[in-house]
């Protein structure tokens, strides 16, 4: 919300400059996001006559001006404005006067006429949007006084950021009321004149909705003035508060919601039908907006209606049919309260957020609309002429907010907040706030104001207590530690660790938005269910991702765009998976490597990453377990290739996957070569196994190396068992130290070179003992897996 | 003994001009060995009388001595010579570079939110977690934001067909975490939550760190120290904190909290705006409605809360300008953060 300074010094004067004003307000809870000045520098212009005109000999929009600026002598002024005129005081720049954004002005000749000065819009003065003629000041303004004086333009103006519950904060009375109570000032009165009825008409307003709307505050103001124009004095005021003026009647409703708080709003008279009635919509009503649009309204929605039906969403926005218009000349004016609950969401809902609503939703004083009223008709008569109907106020007491006392025991104040505020200091912080405050015992009663709706319970105000006093004053105090350590497990492997272990091996982490394109999770997850956002923020970002993938192939796709030519990311997140309409959520860890196995250097031959790379990087993973390996069964995903994929498994069933996306997948998504991906579930994959000692063998190892020939079909993990078997208690370790194909060896078969390492823990191994073993395994290779013989040593 | 000066100075001028190991080792044997000559000179002394066989044997050994330490000279020499030539031979390009692979890195918002659980967790806070696709009651109702409350606007809600939402703040683990644990409470509750937003200065999905800390007793200024504790730890320098009356539905009283500019140390800078102060945090009390919508009773329980942006800190940490960045994963942004 945007103050004018100088409007809040009406009301209060701190004898705060500027600076400190906007801190003090900042610090109780008014925040002052910005202090601009009132109107852009500029110097040079006065307060200038238009003395004569005549028409300029050779153009004919122009006019030659006679202007008076309160120097001796009369000056020569060219001027294009249609509304130039005898007898008009506008805004005169003389030559030498300096624009805002710099312009200065100069004697000139326009079409061969001298001109000694300039009169000036209200655009080029910075003071509104007005261009289609010059500034129309009032007469009262002496000629040749300094404009900026005339219009109080060094004025600044506060952005002030009203928090939710702050309604009551919404004006400049609210400001100056925090104002008043942080400095103890003196507040200026809200003036309580009653308007003397002129004539004695009425219009009869029905409450049926009274819980919503039980207090409505009326008046008919007949004979307005239709060519009466805003003073520009009080367009000054609206154009600081950020509002356009419209018309006299619409600015004065507006001018006193900036003032006091108070939205209002005035109806053409002529456009109301018998009688106004505040109730709820009913099923299937419409009402056109006076902003061009039509609301449907739900039988939740309050409404003003008339005897035709609703002629205003309440508290929110007024209808087309009964909004004033340049022939309006007879007017109803309504001043209601509206409880916030029967405002609250409806405006989000319709889409039409107004600075009525804004108000209301947050609590507007129901004290506060006779006097609302009286203010807005004194304005209006001024301003518009006309005559004034009584005020007529209905209204259904009980159904009026109450304002509890709220029962405050004082120590509590200490306890709350860690520090002794006295309480006679309290009590008169309280009543700084409007707050009436009884009691002599340990608690205080407190009665909030009228206009103070966040104000029910014990710690609401302490709260206020606590932003009079000062956040800043409340000292800092340690609490005392628990004693009780909190839990340090070593039965899972900490994700950080995990993180690190990629790191350290050339991964870089990334975090990708846990919603992406649904296009690209249906090419990694063509069958599987994806949860979609009602209300996304882009198509791009539509569904919660089924896997990590998606958005680490994104990921890869930008860098390779990027010209980088070797990438390894991994990201730690959720995987949201919908099974049967079931939502679960689990913890994942994938990576992506692509591109070369190691940085391109001198030192190595170069080649790309393949499955067995990443099958390292994996393994290392598993490896901070201790558990042991986990099996990988040869299996694909849709989206990985057939023949280089694994499903990674372990006790409790799949662990997650590895393997080489699709050669049809990097053609569909422009990747040269193909990225091997991994991903595993964090919670199922990393328990740790606790370390366990096992005594140290003192007696030698040997090592038997041998070569046999299997066919392909035969995999490793098939090599390894029978090994595994055959050898028994004495192999220690087995290394696979070759594999090969080629020359030597018949297709469709491969060499795998095998070397056991056997160690016995309470004996030296002889030869014989060394030869017993490979035997034994070189039978069962041969009779279980149809394996032959190259080489052994 | 002519033969053993004249023996002597021969294996002498032998060893001298010995020019390399094996030639040396020829020496030794031809002097030294079992059918060395000196050895020879030995044997030959059992012949002699008891007398003579003193004086010549003193002559001899004395004549082995050197000849033994001459060898040994020789052979250090050789040595030495031998290794300063393989040395200079094997010289390498010590300015190639290593081989292997390259260091990766973390993420600098998950660098930026493990360091800020780090500090936490050694002041005695536990890490607490939740799901992110939330409902209405934890995420809302229970923090004391009803529907239709104005407070909600200030939440751009992504929601799912079956009224489900994305968490807006990392908040519901803290009603989790009260509604399924005994008091006292020390929590952060770090995470990804999610906002309708997107702009230069807001993207869909961000990281929080929230706070919580519940016990009897507990007041706004332990709330006021243990911010300074960690704004302090976080920057490693002291910092002036500022700490303005605020508004959250879930806490009262309710604070912002500003820190004194870790750029220009509250002099006044562009980051700044010119303030002196960033804002970084903001905290409060726990609502008496929020411990009754997890069941715990207000008249005996106090507690703060607290909630920070991850990237808002990672930003002021690292001098990243641009919040955007942080979700591009572009390798060259995201290797910046390798080191440390």
């Amino acid at each position: 919300m945007k103050v004018s300074i100088d409007w809040l010094r009406e009301w209060v004067d701190a004898g705060w400059d500027t600076a400190t004003l906007a801190a003090r307000l900042t610090m109780a809870g008014l925040e002052v996001e910005g202090i601009e000045p009132a109107c852009a520098p500029f110097t040079g212009i006065v307060v200038g006559e238009v003395v004569a005109c005549e028409r300029h000999p050779d153009a004919d929009k122009l006019t030659v001006c006679t202007v008076h600026d309160g120097s001796a002598a009369p000056l020569q002024v060219v001027c294009g404005a249609p509304n130039v005129r005898p007898g008009l005081r506008s805004a005169f720049a003389r030559v030498g006067a300096e624009l805002p954004g710099g312009l200065r002005i100069k004697r000139a000749r326009l079409r061969g006429v001298e001109s000694n000065g300039m009169l000036c819009s209200a655009r080029e003065l910075g003071l509104g949007e007005g261009h289609a003629g010059i500034i129309e000041l009032p007469a009262e303004l002496a000629v040749g006084q300094d404009l900026r004086a005339a219009l109080a333009l060094d004025d600044e103006v506060l952005e002030i950021n009203v928090t939710p519950n702050r309604g009551d904060a919404l004006s400049v009375l609210g400001v100056a009321r925090d104002v008043a109570a942080l400095a103890a000032a003196k507040l200026a009165p809200v003036p309580a004149e009653p308007v003397t009825a002129a004539i004695k008409e009425r219009f009869e307003v029905r409450l049926s909705a009274p819980a919503a709307c039980p207090r409505f505050a009326g008046r008919v103001i007949r004979g307005l003035r239709a060519d009466a124009r805003t003073p520009i004095w009080m367009c000054e005021r609206l154009r600081r508060a950020g509002l356009r003026p419209i018309s006299p009647v619409v600015d004065v409703t507006n001018y006193v919601m900036l003032e006091l708080g108070q939205p209002m709003h005035a109806y053409d008279l002529r456009r109301l039908h018998g009688y106004i009635d505040v109730r709820w919509a009913r099923e299937g009503e419409e009402l056109a907006l006076l902003d061009g649009r039509t609301a449907k309204l739900e039988p939740d929605v309050l409404v003003i209606a008339d005897a035709a039906g609703p002629v205003g969403v309440a508290g929110i926005m007024g209808g087309e049919r009964s909004g004033i218009d340049e022939g309006t000349t007879d007017v109803f004016l309504e001043v209601a309260y509206f409880a916030p609950d029967a405002i609250a969401g409806r405006a989000r809902r319709l889409g039409m957020q107004t600075d009525a609503s804004q108000r209301f939703e947050r609590g507007v004083d129901p004290k506060l609309q006779e006097r609302a009223l009286d203010r807005a008709t004194r304005l209006m008569l001024d301003i518009a002429g006309g005559q004034a109907g009584p005020a007529v106020l209905t209204q259904v007491e009980a159904e009026l907010p109450r304002r509890p006392s709220v029962q405050l025991e004082v120590a509590r104040i200490g306890r709350l907040l860690g520090v002794e505020v006295p309480r006679h200091e309290v009590e008169a912080m309280l009543r700084r706030l409007g707050m009436q405050v009884a009691g002599a015992g340990e608690t205080l009663g407190v009665i909030p104001p009228s206009h103070r709706f966040d104000v029910s319970l014990p710690q609401d105000v302490i709260e206020e207590v606590a932003r009079l006093y000062g956040y800043d004053r409340i000292p800092e105090s340690d609490a005392p530690m628990p004693q009780v350590p909190r839990p340090a497990t070593e039965q899972r492997v900490a994700r950080e660790r995990l993180a690190l272990q990629l790191a350290d091996r050339g991964y870089q982490q990334a975090v990708t938005y846990s919603f992406v394109a649904p296009a690209m999770q249906r090419l990694l997850d063509p069958s599987g269910e994806s949860l979609a956002l009602s209300n996304p923020i882009s198509a791009d970002l539509a569904v919660m991702r089924s896997s990590l993938w998606p958005g680490l192939v994104q990921a890869l796709i930008e860098n390779v765009r990027r010209q980088q030519d070797r990438v390894r990311l991994f990201e730690i997140g959720t995987r949201f998976i919908v099974t049967g309409g079931a939502l679960t959520e689990r913890q994942s860890i994938a990576g992506l490597a692509w591109g070369r196995a190691v940085p391109e250097q001198w030192g190595m031959p170069s080649r790309e990453t393949d499955f067995f790379d990443v099958k390292g990087d994996v393994q290392a993973l598993f490896a901070l377990t201790g558990q042991r390996d986990p099996g990988y069964v040869a299996d694909a995903l849709p989206c990985l290739h057939p023949g280089r994929s694994a499903r990674v498994t372990g006790a409790s069933g799949t662990l997650g996957w590895i393997g080489e996306l699709h050669p049809d997948l990097c053609r569909k998504l422009e990747l040269r070569q193909p990225p091997i991906v991994f991903e595993l579930d964090v919670e199922s994959s990393f328990r740790a196994q606790l370390p366990v000692f096992i005594e140290i063998s003192r007696y030698p190892q040997v090592r038997r190396d041998l070569a046999v020939v299997v066919p392909e079909a035969v995999s490793f993990d098939q090599i390894r068992s029978v090994v595994l078997a055959a050898a028994a208690g004495s192999l220690r370790e087995l290394r696979l130290f070759d594999v090969y194909r080629g020359q030597g060896i018949e297709p469709g078969a491969k060499s795998v070179a095998l070397g056991l390492i056997l160690q016995e823990r309470s004996r030296t191994l002889t030869d014989a003992d060394g030869d017993a073993v490979v035997a034994a395994v070189i039978a069962r290779l041969r009779s279980e897996l149809g394996a032959s013989i190259r080489d052994h040593a | 003994m002519q033969d053993l000066e004249s023996l002597s100075a021969r294996a002498l001028a032998d060893i001298e001009a010995s020019t390399d190991l094996a030639a040396l080792d020829a020496v030794r044997v031809a002097v030294l060995g079992k059918k060395g000559s000196l050895t020879a000179l030995l044997k030959s002394l059992g012949s002699l009388e008891p007398e003579a066989r003193r004086t010549a044997g003193q002559a001899i050994n004395g004549a082995r001595d050197a000849i033994t330490s001459a060898l040994e000279a020789r052979r250090e020499r050789l040595e030495s010579e031998a290794l300063a030539q393989s040395l200079a031979t094997g010289a390498v390009d010590v300015t190639l570079p290593g081989r292997g692979e390259e260091q990766g890195g973390l993420h600098p918002v998950v660098r930026t939110q493990t360091r800020i659980e780090e500090i936490f967790r050694r002041a005695g806070f536990e890490i607490a977690e939740g799901p992110e696709v939330e409902d209405d009651f934890h995420n809302f109702e229970a923090l004391n934001v009803p529907a239709d409350h104005p407070a909600r606007a200030m939440h751009d809600t992504f929601y799912f067909p079956d009224g489900r939402l994305l968490r807006t703040h990392t908040s519901p683990v803290q009603i989790r975490a009260m509604r399924g644990s005994p008091m006292p409470l020390r929590i952060i509750a770090p995470g990804r939550v999610y906002r309708c937003d997107s702009d230069v200065t807001h993207t869909p999905m961000f990281h929080q760190v929230e706070g919580l800390v519940v016990d009897e007793g507990i007041s706004f200024a332990n709330l006021k120290a243990v911010l300074r504790h960690f704004v302090e730890q976080f920057f490693e320098k002291p910092r002036d904190l500022r700490f303005r009356a605020s508004y959250f539905p879930f806490t009262e009283p309710s604070a912002e909290v500003d820190i004194q500019c870790v750029f220009c140390d509250g002099s006044g800078c562009r980051v700044c705006k010119q303030t002196g102060w960033l804002e970084v945090l903001g905290c409060g009390m726990v609502h008496p409605n929020v411990f009754r919508a997890c069941g715990v009773d207000p008249e005996r329980w106090q507690g703060y809360a607290f909630g920070m942006g991850v990237e808002r800190l990672a930003m002021l940490r690292y001098s990243v300008n641009d919040l955007r960045l942080f979700f591009e994963n572009d390798l060259r942004f995201l290797q910046q953060f390798n080191r440390g």
